[in-house]
């Protein structure tokens, strides 16, 4: 798969590195590339069953996604078989995530989990229109031997490839 | 509102929980009539599957009227009688749209521990701990569904409760063994396991044309009731020879499909029971595979062998060897509810699919401990035990 165009956009106000679908490829498929370019910061992919016009409409990336502000690198390309749109997001080489998205997403610590929640979230809204919640008010009530549980669910929430 | 709680390993409690609320736009809570136990539970219940909470409201099949409707439901209106699909499906993603409903991307809110596990997260499921999404179950006075027009079907006015009930789970998770499993008109298929899961699968093998259905248990009540209501052949595997039985009743063949209808805590009366029992307790293996080896071996050659049975983990002793070299087909699934429901309901109205002989004890909620126990330990011939939470 080759991409048409490489290059920055502005999104919602943000820069977002990203380039659009087909065509000639002038610039690398970076996020198929092998141990070469390991060292950098992992892409995280997800795919959307949409075609790329749904994903990004007149280049407006999801709001999750957009949240991220310049700190992430964005590519999409269409996913083969007619499975939608593969959307990639990386952290930018020595970049931070903006303070308040970091907040929102409560602990903040690690940006790969933004990050991951970001993609999650934005699948969700493009495919569904609403991001599922779990249940409310919960049943459950902490024990010391469902405290680990309870901890990874948290952290299952805001993580996932999914 | 009453619900019934997970407390720990092996205890259970009717206990007052707080009513589920709207939390999406194509949400919808639905008032239970009936919600019933199923052999999934089991393996909640035994703490097999480690990621319970106390507190978390068990159930998954069942029926109810609707009693709150969001502003993106399109198909489902406040007093709608509906059975709910135990999956939780979004209809959008690439999984749902081929049909894969199990496997939605977008139903499980907590898609991390299995990622973990099994390398992806399938779909929720309500009541099914938060491995599977943390959804509170059905056994309760009221339920939240999400995705409501996508898991919530309309039960026709001419199909009792007591039917449509297992249109939610047990029936849809038969057919599509049989379905998946390949079944076509003049085979033989073979089912391990006589509970409402293998009762279904069997059904659904006579309703796709088979030959010969015989359907595999020890439990004389349930294999009675196979005869009876489904109309198919039984082996019980404490009185007779199995592998024998299955040749000659396919030409020295062996069975064209073989549907796994048993789980991870299969029994048998052999040294192999002892085995995995005890690597089970011991946490060395997770699940014990007994009616899954002998699916594979029973099977005829180039056959297709489909696993209903839930299985959580690893299993030990796995005949990998009969696969390959018998050219086998393996295959399993969650179910994939949403494809079959209302096929389901249809053939259910028009007397094709019956399945209320399965619901051998219909109880109050507060009665439910008592249901699983007999449910668990099949006392009194229960099959399957309902409760009625808002009688
Ligand atoms: N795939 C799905 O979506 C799905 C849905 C529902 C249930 N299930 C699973 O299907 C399985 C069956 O469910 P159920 O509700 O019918 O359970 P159940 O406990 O009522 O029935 C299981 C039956 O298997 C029999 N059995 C045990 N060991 C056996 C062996 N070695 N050979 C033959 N029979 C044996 C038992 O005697 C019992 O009658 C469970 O594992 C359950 O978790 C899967
Ligand atoms: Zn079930
Ligand atoms: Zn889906």
């Amino acid at each position: 798969m080759r991409w048409l165009i490489g290059g920055a956009v502005v999104v919602g106000g943000v820069m977002v590195a990203r380039r659009l679908l087909g065509g000639a490829g002038q610039s690398k498929d970076h996020w198929q590339q092998g141990p070469a370019r390991r060292r950098e910061p992992r892409w995280h992919v997800a795919t959307v069953n949409r075609p790329a016009s749904d994903v990004a409409p007149g280049g407006r990336l999801p709001e999750p996604l957009a949240g991220l502000g310049d700190a992430v690198e964005v590519q999409l390309r269409p996913a083969a078989g007619d499975r939608g749109t593969e959307v990639a997001v990386r952290l930018r080489d020595g970049a931070r995530l903006p303070v308040a998205t970091a907040a929102r997403r409560v602990t903040g610590r690690d940006p790969e989990q933004a990050i991951r929640a970001a993609l999650r979230e934005s699948k969700q809204l493009i495919e569904t229109s609403e991001v599922l919640h779990p249940d409310y008010p919960p049943t459950t009530e902490p024990t010391p031997m469902n405290k680990p549980l309870r901890m990874a669910t948290q952290q299952g929430r805001r993580e996932g490839r999914l | 509102m009453k619900a019934l709680v997970w407390q720990g390993a092996n205890e259970l409690a009717v206990r007052q929980v707080p009513d589920p609320q709207m939390r999406n736009e194509q949400d919808i809570i639905v008032r239970v009539r009936r919600t019933v136990t199923c052999g999934s539970d089991l393996h909640l219940l035994g703490g097999y599957i480690p990621f319970m909470e106390r507190g978390d409201v068990l159930g998954h099949e069942f029926l109810g009227d609707v009693v709150e409707v969001g502003p993106q439901v399109r198909k489902h209106k406040v007093g709608d009688r509906v059975v709910v699909c135990s999956f939780v499906s979004c209809g959008k993603c690439w999984y749902c749209q081929h049909q894969q409903f199990s496997l939605c991307d977008n139903g499980n809110t907590n898609p991390m521990i299995t990622e973990n596990v099994w390398g992806a997260a399938p779909g929720g499921c309500y009541g099914y701990s938060h491995a599977l999404g943390g959804f509170a179950g059905s056994h309760a006075e009221y339920i939240r569904v999400p995705y409501a027009d996508q898991g919530a079907f309309t039960v026709p006015d001419e199909v009792s409760d007591e039917r449509a009930l297992f249109a939610s789970d047990a029936a849809p998770t038969g057919w599509m063994g049989a379905d998946l499993g390949g079944v076509k008109p003049g085979d033989v298929v073979a089912v391990w396991g006589a509970g409402g899961v293998g009762q279904m699968a069997a059904r659904a093998a006579v309703l796709l044309g088979a030959d010969r259905v015989i359907v595999i248990d020890r439990l004389d009540n349930r294999l009675e009731m196979a005869r009876t209501h489904l109309g198919v052949e039984t082996l019980n595997y404490e009185q007779q020879d199995v592998s024998g039985e299955l040749l000659e009743r396919s030409g020295g063949r062996g069975p064209d499909v073989c549907i796994e209808a048993v789980g991870m805590e299969s029994h048998s009366s052999g040294p192999q029971f002892l085995y995995d029992q005890v690597k089970q307790q011991l946490r060395i293996e997770s699940d014990r595979p007994i009616a899954a080896r002998e699916a594979i071996y029973n099977c005829r050659k180039g056959g297709s062998v489909f696993v209903l049975g839930v299985f959580a983990g690893l299993v030990d002793k796995f005949p990998l060897g009969a696969i390959m070299n018998k050219g086998l087909t393996l295959r399993g699934a969650q179910q994939h509810g949403q494809r079959y429901i209302p096929m389901l309901l249809e053939r259910m109205a028009r007397g094709e699919l019956v399945t209320e002989h399965l619901a051998t004890h219909t109880m109050p909620l507060d009665e439910a401990p008592r249901g699983y126990e007999m449910f668990k330990k099949k006392l009194d011939g229960c099959v399957r035990a309902v409760f009625q939470p808002t009688s």
